[in-house]
């Protein structure tokens, strides 16, 4: 028998000519009835647009998506998606935004109250039809955007990050809602797709987890988590699994031409900085600093850190990049020159992140664009739009704001906001 | 303040640099007036106009007479949004001509065209009729643009979810246009269109009373009362058509535009209730009157319901594409083509007459621009003057603005050229009295846009820096200089751009009127265009009316749009 849905080497490329990244490189990946997937990764590794894909509401450049072994034409009339957002309609009420979902199919208006008030029963929010969504808080807000979900009963019930605009309890609640509902077949539902950045919340739940990583977006493993239900968090077995699979998202580390990238403009991929303050990236030496033998798990600094997996992953690429720190295993551990900036005054962290990021291309090349420059100004914009040629345009920007922030760190370099102009740190700094 | 936040929510287009689409605009401009021109020739030399009673019992019919026009052209003006700015939103390459078109049009002085349709339309059609819709396209042109501007925004800032959301719960055209683009547009259309019938009311009036020489355009309706009132003196005549001229406004204001804002709420994105809701006496009615329950639940609610049932098919329902659509070059160019011909046929036939206009007349021309550019500036300093302090008096103090509020409102919606052939009465009087007449004309109809721009601007500087400079113990001279003036720099342009557009447009009325009989003329470009139009002189009429339109988008792109940009950028408190 035919999967239930099937991906054939998909490709998404975003941008024209030279300008042309690679949101995803070539997915290909069956999921089969019964299954509760999670489609797990960083920000940016293309889960969202492949879910997008997944239910038709994009077309890939390459690739087929096969429903029941049928090549998928338009948005596919199965699925369905619950939206990190909600996505509910602010002027309708909370009865009127499930109807609506019943009305685009033609479904009588008599027929249509039924379900709707079946539905928002079986959620929880008998009562509350009435109400407009601003009304409610966000775990019934998305309880709405559930029961529209399943009025429509999908086959294939999509969650593009559902829980993650959630309060911590709503969300666990909803969270144990859904896996009630699942596991008891009250729901047509034949399969389950979550996408996710939160590790925890994919084992949690999900039978099996598909690990994306990003620069480019692709499928770097797929586990099946065979724990049984109810799951505990705190259980060895738990941990264990979400050990492993913050192992292979975390420390994925590349040979050293691969792993720092090339200038933008040179033939290769330019290594993105990453998105992190330098507040936080001292935060995290600290912290390692202080830990028995410098080291931990990567899957605790969430907890201990009160960060999100994003944050998590940003900030253990940006030590690993820098050389502060190593990962294997799920584990990180300080280097001797973390240890050293950990431990080290104001200033002499200033010169030894000084040192680590001359060693980038991307600031090598913002460096040296800046001294070749007349009287060492660079238009902020001018180095934008070179960025521009490697990331899409909202990512160069970031790119450049982070370049900023952290020449501006180093004293490097110096940023005037009034002009827009980058110019070059003559040791002499004024004090503005 | 609400009210204020409501009105400038639309930006100014996106800023561009004076480039080819704004040169094929403007040769679609000077094209169309020239055919306007072309058929003026066969004019009547004197069009009778109505005879107007001044009866106060004529003033219900007249008052149904004016608001009709003004329906009408509403109607068309929103139908023609709906439709254009859908357009322009959905398909890249027709939203490349079709925004700067607008944006050019909404700069053109309207009432320069006055004259040329009013007398295009009298030589093709019958007399009633020709001024009926001359003033229902002279209002359609005052109302369109910025219906056009708020939907196309609306549509093309829909929040990406809900667009997903629609197209993964298989909304077909229908569907979207009803739950999801008409209800997210809504209040920017309500607002905008409040906004529209204010400035139309501006243009009925003057389209009701236009007379030049022998060809009496006037129309019944509540404008022509008044002018006919002034023109007999009778100031009996002239209380009632004023008082008459506001309770319509007043009763449009209750009965309609609060309403329609109240019920709006329901459509704000905010995912917080609002502080303080419009609010609107006749809809808490309308809401309690079972009558009104009884009507929506066994009329509307059914009447929506057979339309789904018309409009939405099960299984045909069709996923809308979210990217949006680049349509078929070849249909583009084909349409391109047969217009541009047309369109340069008409340059050069346009240029021909242009070249017989005598040097003399280039000369008047260039002197009337100047001197109604004066008036102009004039009325917006004198506007500056008095807005700034005002309106920061009720912008920063809640207590005031309750007050005074109300009454703005009112005062801003009476239209400046109904009261004007009563002002003139009193100025003619005076020495100078026609330069005053001209500038109090100008003045009277563009202050408000400047008002309630420095309302809003004042009202939106964040209280925590007016308490810094408290704490600074800043002088009062300081503190404007500090805070006040550079916060409210880029709303006073805002206000500024529409205000003196607004002065060029009343330049028509303002420096050429007839009262009692006699005609009563300045120096101006305003003038000039008036009498062309009375005596007969195409030739002039064509190229006074694009002097002036030249002159003014001229100086919207060359001096306006830097200072907008400029304001944008350094002093925006965003």
């Amino acid at each position: 028998m035919a999967h239930l849905l099937e991906l054939k080497g998909i490709t998404q490329k975003y941008g024209r000519g030279d300008r042309r990244f690679t949101a995803v490189d070539n997915v290909s990946l069956a999921i089969d009835e019964g299954e509760f997937v999670a489609l797990l990764g960083p920000s940016g590794c293309g889960k969202s647009t492949l879910l997008r894909i997944i239910t038709g509401l994009n077309q890939p450049v390459e690739g087929q998506v096969l429903y029941r072994g049928q090549p998928l034409r338009g948005v596919n009339p199965h699925a369905t998606i619950v939206f990190q957002t909600f996505a509910l309609f602010p002027w309708l009420t909370v009865q009127q935004n499930v109807e609506v979902a019943l009305k685009a199919r033609g479904v009588p208006p008599n027929l249509r109250t039924v379900r709707a008030i079946d539905l928002l029963d079986m959620v929880g929010l008998d009562g509350f039809e009435t109400a407009f969504p601003r009304e409610l808080s966000g775990g019934m807000r998305q309880k709405v955007g559930f029961a529209r979900a399943m009025a429509v009963e999908p086959e294939l019930l999509c969650l593009d990050e559902a829980f993650s605009a959630l309060d911590v309890l709503s969300a666990e609640s909803l969270r144990g809602e859904l896996l009630e509902l699942w596991q008891s077949g009250s729901i047509p539902t034949k399969a389950i797709l979550m996408v996710t950045h939160n590790i925890e919340e994919a084992v949690f739940m999900a039978d099996r987890v598909i690990v994306m990583d990003k620069q480019p977006g692709r499928v770097i493993a797929d586990q099946k988590i065979d724990l049984p239900h109810p799951r505990q968090r705190k259980s060895p077995r738990f941990l264990e699994v979400l050990d492993r699979v913050y192992a292979t998202l975390a420390g994925q580390t590349q040979p050293e031409y691969v792993e720092m990238g090339t200038a933008p403009g040179e033939a290769g991929v330019t290594r993105a900085l990453p998105d992190v303050s330098i507040g936080e990236l001292s935060g995290l030496l600290e912290f390692l600093n202080d830990m028995p033998a410098n080291r931990t798990d990567v899957y605790r600094l969430e907890q201990e850190l009160n960060l999100s997996t994003d944050d998590v992953l940003e900030l253990t690429e940006a030590a690993e990049l820098l050389g502060f720190a190593t990962i294997a295993k799920g584990d990180i551990m300080l280097t001797p020159l973390g240890e050293t900036f950990a431990e080290a005054s104001i200033l002499a962290r200033k010169e030894i992140f000084a040192s680590r990021i001359r060693r980038l291309p991307l600031f090598k090349w913002l460096l040296a664009m800046l001294k070749a420059a007349d009287k060492g100004r660079l238009d902020r914009d001018v180095i934008r739009l070179a960025l521009e040629l490697e990331f899409l345009p909202e990512d160069a920007a970031r790119q450049v704001e982070i370049a900023i922030q952290w020449g501006r760190y180093a004293e490097l370099l110096a940023y005037d906001d009034n002009t827009e102009t980058l110019y070059q740190e003559t040791g002499t700094a004024v004090a503005a | 303040m609400n009210f204020f936040s409501g009105i400038f929510k639309v930006q100014q287009p996106a800023q561009r640099a004076f480039g080819w689409a704004d040169a094929a605009v403007i040769a679609i401009v000077v094209v169309l007036l020239y055919v306007g021109v072309r058929l003026a020739f066969d004019t009547p030399a004197a069009i009778e106009g109505p005879s107007i009673s001044l009866k106060p019992e004529v003033l219900p019919y007249y008052a149904i007479r004016s608001v009709g026009r003004m329906a009408a052209a509403y109607a068309l003006s929103l139908v023609f949004a709906l439709v254009y700015g859908r357009v322009a939103a959905y398909h890249r390459r027709a939203e490349q001509i079709m925004m700067p078109l607008l944006d050019v049009l909404q700069s053109v002085p309207i009432l320069s065209f006055l004259p040329v349709v009013l007398l295009s339309l009298s030589a093709v059609l019958p007399q009633s009729i020709a001024a009926e819709l001359a003033s229902i396209v002279l209002i359609f042109t005052s109302q369109a643009w910025n219906l056009v501007f708020v939907w196309y925004q609306s549509l093309t800032t829909i929040p990406n979810e809900l667009n997903e959301a629609s197209a993964i719960f298989r909304f077909n055209t229908w569907m979207r246009f009803r739950t999801v683009e008409l209800p997210f547009a809504a209040i920017g259309l309500i607002w905008n269109s409040m906004m529209s019938w204010a400035g139309g009311w501006f243009f009925l009036m003057a389209a009701e009373i236009f007379t030049v020489g022998e060809r009496d355009f006037r129309l019944l309706g509540l404008g022509a009362y008044l002018h006919h009132a002034a023109d007999q003196s009778d100031y009996g005549a002239i209380a009632w058509g004023i008082g008459a001229l506001v309770l319509v406004i007043v009763l449009l204001d209750q009965l309609v535009w609060r309403p329609l804002l109240a019920w709006s709420d329901r459509f704000s994105l905010e995912m917080v209730e609002n502080d303080n809701p419009p609010t609107s006496w006749f809809y808490d009615l309308l809401q309690r009157a079972h009558v009104a329950r009884w009507l929506d639940r066994r009329v509307r609610q059914p009447l929506l319901e057979a339309i789904d049932a018309l409009l939405v098919r099960p299984g045909g329902a069709q996923s809308v594409p979210l990217e949006r659509r680049a349509s078929r070059p070849w249909l583009t160019y084909l349409l391109i083509l047969p217009v541009g011909a047309g369109i340069i046929y008409g340059l050069e036939q346009a240029g021909e007459m242009l070249v017989h206009v005598p040097a003399a007349q280039w000369s008047a021309i260039a002197t009337g621009v100047g001197a109604t550019l004066l008036r102009v500036l004039t009325a917006l300093l004198v506007a500056l003057g008095w807005t700034i302090p005002v309106g920061v008096l009720i912008g920063t103090n809640p207590a005031i603005a309750a007050i005074l509020q109300p009454l703005v409102q009112i005062a801003a919606s009476v239209p400046a050229t109904a009261l004007f052939p009563v002002l003139l009465l009193v100025l003619l009087q005076v020495p100078g009295g026609l330069n005053i007449a001209a500038v109090v004309l100008m003045l009277m109809g563009t202050q408000w846009y400047l008002l309630f721009n420095v309302i809003a601007g004042a009202a939106a500087i964040p209280e925590d820096l007016r308490f810094t400079s408290t704490l600074l113990h800043l002088s009062r001279w300081e503190r404007w200089r500090t805070l006040i003036l550079p916060a409210l720099f880029p709303y006073i342009i805002t206000g500024a751009i529409t205000a003196s557009g607004g002065a060029w447009n009343a330049s028509i009325v303002a420096e050429y009127f007839q009262l009692g009989g006699e005609s009563h003329q300045v120096t101006g470009v305003g003038a000039l265009i008036a009498s062309a139009t009375a005596e007969g002189d195409f030739r002039l009429l064509l190229a006074a009316t694009l002097s002036m339109i030249l002159t003014v988008v001229l100086i919207n792109r060359l001096f306006w749009r830097r200072l907008y940009r400029r304001a944008e950028e350094q002093f925006r408190m965003e």
